[in-house]
């Protein structure tokens, strides 16, 4: 059977497994052969496991499963291995709070058509808030309004490969360019989520919005970027710059929208004028961030269309 | 618009060393920013002039001790790679 290292990382973990046991349970007999036949120990490592400890084992010959002194050192080492691994995720969970990710990755298909339909064309939608349930706000994939971070991160990763092809088309490209694209774009994100949270301190909001949901609306925008820079290079400069005027607008009524019931009082968010210097503070973060967005746009697409 | 993280990096130690070198009484509380003119009033809107003081000053308490070293580490990264 062909193994072929070629393949990309995600279907190599994905076909290995299944070459394997294919292989092992038709060469089972067969002395020289790629893998040997692990097939009762693959099975109880592989349930747990990645595919690192059976290779290794895979690799190495079909002596070293019949003496049990190296029969114990694999056990001894991969219990090591799974011992490492539970330390690490402790040690990271205290930096990056894991749990709390998994809440902004819990979309499905449904969810991330709606939202990509709100992103492009928020004029018709009613309802705004994001529904509750016992204290904690729901998960992504049950209301559309719930900020999430899947359209964020695709966004972002396409928008670099699409930067990268658009300058492919003006012969600027080099590989060293793509990764320039990815560190400024992320520089400048990370730039609009540290203003923003000052200017929160600042005005002293006090609201629930956390730096993850922050981080998830200012990467709402890269969606805009993405239709225009396609339709630019699909369309030429017009249709660049008719579609990044749509999607600027559209990003501007859906951050106001977001935002306004997040940031402002009750009472200011169901539009009845609210006095008072605190709520005027309140209306102008949340119009210059809204405002922000497309500057952001533009800047960051301006170059890839010429 | 070639940013790269050290530049950000490089960025924010710049500023913060900014915040950090304004005097408490031989500048701040010249020009009415010191921290005996922070205690206003004590209703629920400190404003943004009392969190802009409020913030100078944790900074400056905050970061003087970890900034020498942050400091150092950046000028030998600058003189060994440029």
């Amino acid at each position: 059977m062909d193994y072929t290292p070629t393949q990309s990382g995600f279907r190599q973990r994905k076909l290995q497994p299944n070459m394997r046991q294919r292989n092992s349970s038709a060469d089972g007999l067969e002395g020289s052969q790629l893998f040997e036949d692990t097939s009762g120990a693959a099975h109880g490592l592989q349930t747990g496991n990645q595919q690192a400890g059976p290779q290794a084992a895979g690799f190495t010959g079909q002596s070293i499963l019949s003496d049990p002194m190296s029969n114990l050192a694999m056990a001894y080492g991969s219990s090591l291995a799974s011992q490492g691994r539970e330390m690490v995720d402790k040690n990271l969970d205290r930096f990056i709070p894991i749990s709390k990710m998994k809440y902004y990755f819990a979309v499905d298909t449904v969810y991330v058509g709606k939202k990509l339909g709100l992103l492009v064309f928020p004029y018709m939608h009613e309802n705004w808030e994001v529904r509750y349930q016992q204290d904690t706000p729901v998960a992504p994939r049950f209301d559309v309004n719930a900020p999430d971070l899947y359209i964020p991160a695709m966004g972002f990763i396409t928008y670099v490969l699409v930067a990268g092809l658009a300058l492919g088309t003006q012969n600027r490209f080099s590989p060293e360019l793509l990764g320039v694209q990815a560190s400024s774009a992320f520089v400048w994100l990370i730039m609009e989520v540290l203003a923003v949270l000052l200017s929160l301190y600042l005005v002293t909001a006090n609201t629930d919005l956390t730096t993850i949901d922050l981080l998830a609306f200012s990467g709402y925008k890269y969606v805009g970027m993405i239709i225009g820079v396609v339709a630019g290079l699909l369309f030429g400069r017009p249709a660049y710059y008719l579609s990044l005027l749509w999607c600027c607008a559209a990003i501007f009524v859906f951050m106001i929208r977001t935002l306004r019931l997040k940031l402002l009082s009750d009472a200011a968010a169901e539009g009845r004028l609210v006095r008072g210097t605190r709520n005027q503070l309140r209306m102008y973060l949340t119009m210059s961030i809204a405002a922000a967005q497309p500057i952001f746009m533009y800047w960051l697409t301006y170059h890839l269309i010429r | 618009m070639a940013f790269t993280l050290y530049s950000l990096i490089q960025a924010a130690i710049l500023c913060v060393n900014a915040v950090a070198v304004l005097h408490e009484e031989r500048f701040l509380s010249k020009i009415g920013w010191g921290v005996d003119q922070s205690v206003g009033g004590f209703g629920d809107e400190p404003g943004v002039k009392v969190q802009l003081m409020n913030l100078v000053r944790s900074v400056r308490t905050v970061m003087r001790v970890p900034l020498i070293a942050v400091n150092a580490v950046c000028i030998v990264l600058l003189l060994l790679f440029g």
